[in-house]
């Protein structure tokens, strides 16, 4: 116990986590006060930036937000641009988004389970470290990447940044064989993948029960990726084109992230709340391993969100492996989108949960307004909460187990710092 | 005494997507790690040792008080750095920002901008402290960032080639894209590395590894405009990734 009537736990800059961020959590007399994720990730001006660049854009520039999730960020925003003119794209080429989003979850999910988060469970400062007791199992989380990373490139056309992506489409499609050689490295992967949700599954988890309103998009007819409709866990549904009615950024002086709150409430979006919204649509295998290693069917504790990650993997692949089967080049592998006047909307379900892009277009087609809501801005509300939470419930531990008890929580949101620049240093202050 | 070199990546304004090419270097990342001593990889571990290091690798773009401050450490705490990306080598996309002026880009994005302590310009890694080598790209190529490192332990120069993506096209046989099909490209003035993948996809290279260094982009220039590309459209077609990096920023603003 400590016999400071003030504590102050900090993180001056978090580690494994995408982007620059620090945390301060300040208790007084026994309570926990102030809890800040503080983003000092320099801002980058997205938003500004757009303005005045050509309808066709938005897809190679708002990829730059993100390195490791690049997909969402250009599927987004081409559904937010072809809703603003009008454009609704055929079933096929919606395959091959999906298809190519599917790399994305595979890729950042395993990047996020084995390199980032993983090593906090096993007590490791890092992967590089825990590959030198667990060299096989730290070599399958690189192969599981890979294979995300060959299907994003095969798709996209390179794996960081793809190249291949435009509004209406793509601009190549990739050929019956280019796929058809990633049916095997597939299959390796899903055994790979169904292994490491038994991996994960097996972990040490800290106890703390959420009950934040969860955030999803939906589809009626599959687990929601590259499309759906928002839906809340309070029974609210709304088109995305009402998005600002319910959604609602403002800013806090600490961060240079915006704080969203849904229908005045913190929520939080991501593999939670994927998972607890859209269970029953998970493909059978996805299903299979997530009851056999006992993952609840609406999970509440955020440090098992990595077994969510991994069955959201094996959903990806076996979601894949099932688009490639039915597989024809669309063509033309793209609509055009003739430019108009108007405001589009547009959501994907980027790995940490449901991104939002508005764009409002004049009759040329160049852009005079972009609003961007990433997932990471979403989030930070309940992670504050989760820190209030798991402080409070641990209160009489020294400093340093709570601290690094708080950088765990952080990650388990796998924080995307970079993208919330629109996150984090930890600091407990204690009295 | 052979001694295992020490890594530190650093990062500055950017999307973490060069700093991640690392760590797609599935393959080699493993065998990297027995070469090197991660002494500073925020992304990839907790773990800090403190300087000094051998080799730096830095990502992002000067764009606070803070990070003008932290270049000059690192570089103090460096025996070799290499900036990686068009944010560190040129200023990034973030660099539009120069041509407007922070505030107005700030009053856009934020309530209450005042909370916001940005500088005017974006600015690469080269505009404050001296640069060891620059390794181009939005994002870097994995290839060549693993030819720099291992040249870096071998001892010898980076094996980085300073020609065109045309002479990626010919290499791998991808018809001209604005010969055959009239599709406006930056390749002729464009940095290779990324393996001229904008043309095999059948669209016109968008410039991301920057200019190479001698283009003659008054010639492009010419070209563009007499296809017919309207003023405004060869202005931001110079204007993405490395919108501030000189070849580029003369181009956009002169008429051909």
């Amino acid at each position: 116990m400590t016999h400071r009537n003030t504590r102050s736990l900090q993180v001056s800059a978090l580690a494994r986590v995408e982007g620059e961020g620090a945390m301060r959590v300040t208790v007084d007399d026994g309570r926990v006060g102030d809890v800040a994720l503080q983003i000092y990730e320099p801002p980058r001006f997205f938003e500004a930036l757009l303005r005045g660049r050509a309808h066709t854009e938005p897809p190679d520039i708002t990829a730059r937000i993100c390195g490791i999730c690049p997909v969402a960020y250009q599927i987004s925003a081409c559904h937010a641009i072809e809703d603003a003119c009008g454009v609704r794209v055929p079933e096929p080429v919606r395959q091959l988004r999906r298809l190519l989003y599917c790399g994305e979850w595979i890729e950042s999910h395993a990047l996020h389970i084995y390199l980032l988060h993983a090593p906090d469970f096993l007590g490791y400062p890092g992967v590089v470290e825990l590959a030198r007791d667990h060299r096989q199992v730290v070599e399958r989380g690189l192969a599981l990447k890979k294979v995300g990373n060959l299907l994003i490139e095969r798709v996209g056309g390179r794996s960081i940044h793809p190249v291949n992506v435009r509004v209406g489409g793509f601009y190549r499609a990739p050929t019956v064989a280019t796929l058809a050689a990633l049916r095997a490295p597939l299959h390796r992967a899903l055994r790979d993948a169904i292994a490491t949700v038994e991996w994960v599954a097996g972990f040490d988890f800290p106890d703390l029960t959420i009950d934040h309103d969860f955030l999803a998009l939906s589809d009626p007819d599959r687990y929601a990726i590259e499309d759906g409709r928002p839906r809340v866990s309070t029974g609210v549904t709304f088109p995305v084109a009402d998005l600002d009615r319910h959604v609602v950024e403002h800013q806090v002086p600490y961060s240079t992230a915006l704080h969203a709150t849904l229908d005045g409430r913190r929520y939080l979006t991501g593999p939670l709340a994927r998972y607890a919204l859209n269970r029953p649509q998970l493909s059978a295998p996805a299903l299979r391993v997530a009851d056999r290693v006992g993952l609840e069917p609406v999970c509440r504790n955020p440090f098992r969100s990595i077994i969510v990650r991994a069955v959201e993997v094996v959903h990806a692949i076996v979601e894949a492996l099932t688009i490639l089967d039915g597989y024809q080049p669309p063509d033309p592998p793209y609509v055009p989108v003739p430019p108009r006047a108007g405001v589009g909307y547009g959501a994907s379900e980027a790995p940490r949960g449901s991104l939002f892009h508005r764009y409002t277009l004049d009759s040329a087609g160049r852009i005079t307004a972009a609003l961007i809501v990433p997932p990471t801005a979403q989030n930070q509300a309940a992670i504050e909460e989760d820190l209030r939470r798991l402080v409070q419930d641990r209160i009489g531990e020294p400093d340093t187990e709570l601290t690094a008890a708080c950088e765990r929580a952080i990650r388990n949101y796998d924080p995307c710092i970079s993208c919330a620049t629109h996150f984090l240093d930890l600091t407990v202050d204690r009295a | 005494m052979n001694r295992t070199p020490t890594l530190a990546v650093w990062k500055f304004a950017s999307c973490d997507g060069c700093q991640l090419t690392l760590l797609d270097c599935e393959d080699e990342l493993l065998p990297l790690a027995d070469r090197v001593r991660i002494a500073h990889f925020t992304e990839a571990s907790s773990a800090t040792v403190a300087g000094p290091y051998d080799l730096s690798l830095v990502e992002g773009s000067i764009t606070t008080p803070d990070d003008l401050e932290r270049i000059h450490r690192i570089r103090e705490q460096s025996s070799t750095l290499v900036t990686i990306g068009a944010c560190a080598t040129a200023g990034g996309i973030q660099a539009l920002r120069n041509l407007s002026g922070v505030e107005q880009y700030a009053a856009v994005v934020y309530a209450e901008p005042g909370y916001i302590d940005s500088l005017d310009a974006s600015t690469p890694i080269s505009a404050h402290v001296p640069v060891d080598f620059e390794l181009r790209g939005c994002p870097i190529d994995k290839g060549q960032l693993i030819e720099v490192i291992t040249a870096y332990l071998a001892g010898r120069e980076p094996d980085v080639p300073a020609h065109s993506v045309c002479f990626e096209c010919k290499q791998r046989g991808t018809p001209c894209v604005m010969v055959t099909q009239g599709t406006p490209c930056l390749g002729p003035v464009t940095h290779a590395g990324c393996g001229a993948l904008c043309p095999s996809l059948g669209r016109g290279c968008y410039g991301c590894f920057g200019p190479m260094n001698t283009p003659n982009t008054d010639a492009l220039s010419r070209q563009l405009a007499a296809s017919g590309m309207p003023d405004g459209t060869r202005r931001r077609l110079y204007r993405t990734f490395n919108a501030a990096a000189d070849a580029f920023a003369r181009a956009a603003e002169r008429r051909p």
